[in-house]
């Protein structure tokens, strides 16, 4: 039996509700609010006069090559992050599941990225990578392989992307692990039973009881990939070389404070707002669905 | 040649030793049952003979082959689990076909032998369904039915039926003996419930403490337990066990309660005043109001046909009887005979079975 306790009226309920319902107000409606109302606007170069537009911007967002552009680099680099950040958890996580000595050290050092600021990870791959001080970058160069991300856009979007996947492993990594350990060990004894060998195991029994886990992950990664890796690619490429890592997220940054074009930047934004509620949505209604075989 | 063949099987857990010393021999088409109470290391017995896990000493043959060191794969075994194991994403015909599909069947083949299969067990019209869709006792045939296409060298069942209701178990008890019988496959049935053990087995390996306290048939077993352990274990209400000495150069035992009595089938070995357990089961006892023991008793459990009493003799021991039809109880005594015919005579050091000597 769950236990309701049933406020009478609304005074004590709200007061209780208030420091959340203040964040709530403060740092999400207000911005949003104020950024869908200076999506239908429009300023002149030297902010002065500002004029009501309507859709315009938006029209004008949609259209533009260069916001393509990023839209595809941003479906390039979250499909590349999530695919990565999950198989190599999924990889992991497996590993950890096995009864092996230092397990649970093991399972402590795979959950420190998580809680590494983006700022600080990106720096800890520039050391890795960068051409000249990085640790893998002066030895590709030497190898004959010439690596410098800051001139070559295919090699700044893989560092991007392997920055962004390895601070996501960790909490991928947690999801798998507690996904593995829920599946009853004799069910997976049945199965070597049957006559599956650990591979076909994994593939035909572990792998389709973790469905509802993946799909899950998935999800959180796409929203992460979309909206969460400002500050690495911030302090790594800067949206650079040209714009070869520059994704939507990144292009609101570029357009507003940078251009100073606050009326496409806040359009920009509103759409992707409207991208991260149906994630949001899609997730929800699969939650509620629960079982799923 | 033995179907089954278990040599000194020993198993530990880090410093635990859970199994010291497991010796079997099974006979093609035999089922044995493997009883014994909670944690005395049926399951891990089991286990290491499909392949879960690796005795720390021994080795198991199966059909003649040496199959110690080999994957469960590799055994040709089948195992039910007690909580049936069911692939949850996989329907009934999935999980009865997974098995055949990984050793390459013929499609045509997997749908006939699967269709066999759920007919003999009564499951043919769920056969699309997901195991969450089904009872208990359906998911029991399904486990079952996963077991028999295969066709096996060997049957391996862990407590299959202690997740089903009383009803349901004693007829899927009958259900699996009658398909065991029919399939003529060597089996291997790990239980704690003894009426479980004695209708299945055709022999039973008690276990007690790792160690195979007796390997008999059930009814060998009843009536000849090897010592102390088994003898209480087997036979419900547990048999009674009084104190006494040998004497008259073993022939007799003067018991702590009082009574001398004479053994009936010849003497034991043994100096006089030598410790003696004596094991009379309580259906053997007899009403005798002249010369009987009295019983000073505690408890009365009618049971219709039959009578349950519980109570204390003169020495203090606890003993239990059962007696044919309604007793009355006025009084709170009863005087009862021990026939000399039904004695159990035990060592009270070593707790072993004193048979008559040569
Ligand atoms: N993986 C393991 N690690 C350590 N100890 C174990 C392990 N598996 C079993 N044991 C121990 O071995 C002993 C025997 O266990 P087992 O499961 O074989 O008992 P059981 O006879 O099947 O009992 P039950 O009737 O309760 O199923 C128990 O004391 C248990 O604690
Ligand atoms: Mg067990």
């Amino acid at each position: 039996m769950r236990k309701k306790v049933i406020f009478k009226g609304v005074a004590l309920p709200l007061l209780l509700l208030a420091p959340q319902l203040a964040i709530t107000c403060v740092f999400f409606l207000w911005p949003a609010g104020a950024a869908i109302w200076q999506s239908v606007l429009q300023q002149d170069a030297w902010g002065l006069r500002t004029e009501f537009v309507g859709l315009r911007n938006f029209e004008e967002v949609l259209v533009d090559p260069a916001w393509r552009e990023a839209a595809w680099n941003t479906l390039v680099f979250s499909a590349a992050v999530a695919t990565s950040a999950m198989a190599v958890a999924l990889f992991l996580a497996v590993q950890a599941d096995k009864s092996i000595r230092g397990a649970n050290l093991y399972k402590t050092l795979l959950i420190w990225p998580y809680a590494v600021a983006p700022a600080v990870a990106a720096v800890l791959w520039l050391f890795l990578f960068h051409p000249s001080i990085g640790l893998i970058g002066r030895a590709l160069n030497q190898a004959g392989i010439l690596w410098d991300y800051k001139l070559n856009g295919g090699q700044a979007m893989l560092l991007v992307i392997i920055a962004s996947a390895w601070k996501q492993v960790s909490y991928n990594f947690i999801f798998f692990l507690a996904g593995l350990q829920s599946i009853p060990r004799s069910v997976l004894e049945a199965a070597a039973i049957d006559g599956a060998r650990p591979t076909r195991r994994f593939w035909t029994v572990v792998f389709p009881l973790l469905s509802p886990t993946t799909f899950f992950l998935l999800v959180v990664n796409l929203v992460y990939a979309f909206f969460d890796t400002f500050g690495v690619i911030h302090a790594l490429t800067g949206g650079g070389p040209g714009k070869a890592t520059e994704t939507l997220i990144y292009k609101v940054y570029v357009e507003g404070v940078q251009n100073t074009n606050l009326g496409s930047s806040a359009a920009q934004s509103v759409i992707l707002m409207v991208l991260v509620i149906a994630m949001t949505v899609v997730q929800f209604r699969f939650i509620e669905r629960r079982v799923h075989y | 040649m033995a179907s089954l063949e278990l040599t000194g099987i020993q198993k530990a857990f880090g410093a635990t030793q859970v199994l010291h010393g497991i010796d079997l021999a099974v006979a093609e088409g035999e089922m044995i049952v493997i009883v014994g109470a909670s944690g005395c290391g049926k399951s891990t017995l089991l286990r290491i003979v499909a392949g879960l896990e690796t005795p720390s000493q021994g080795s198991v043959r199966i059909a003649g082959r040496e199959v110690t060191g080999l994957e469960p794969a590799d055994r040709d075994i089948a195992m039910v689990f007690q909580n049936y194991a069911l692939y949850p994403h996989m329907s009934v015909f999935q999980n009865m076909a997974y098995g055949l599909k990984i050793r390459g069947t013929p499609k045509a083949e997997i749908t006939r032998r699967v269709g066999e299969a759920a007919e003999l067990l009564g499951i043919a019209a769920l056969l699309e369904r997901r195991p969450r869709q089904l009872s208990g006792g359906q998911r029991q045939r399904v486990a079952m039915g996963r077991a028999i296409v295969r066709q096996p060298k060997l049957f391996l069942f862990d407590e299959p039926l202690s997740n089903l209701d009383a009803k349901l178990r004693v007829q899927m008890r009958a259900e699996i003996r009658r398909l065991q019988r029919r399939l003529g496959v060597t089996s291997l049935f790990v239980t704690h419930d003894q009426t479980e053990a004695m209708t299945l087995g055709d022999r039973l390996v008690v276990m007690h403490a790792g160690h195979a306290a007796q390997v008999a048939t059930p009814m060998e077993i009843w009536a000849r337990p090897a010592d102390t352990y088994v003898a209480g274990f087997i036979g419900s209400p547990a048999m009674n066990f009084l104190e006494g000495v040998l004497v008259e150069g073993g022939r007799a035992v003067l018991l702590r309660a009082g009574p001398v009595l004479h053994f009936a089938d010849g003497p034991r070995a043994g100096p006089d005043g030598q410790r003696l357990i004596i094991g009379i089961r309580p259906e053997h006892m007899r009403r005798d109001p002249e010369a009987g023991l009295g019983l000073a008793l505690d408890l009365v459990e009618p049971l219709g046909s039959e009578t349950v009493l519980h109570g204390r003799l003169p020495g203090g021991e606890a003993l239990t009887a059962k007696l044919h039809g309604a007793v009355p109880a006025a009084g709170g005594a009863l005087r009862l005979a021990i026939p000399a015919a039904e004695l159990h005579v035990f060592d009270a050091a070593s707790g072993r079975r004193l048979d008559a000597g040569p």
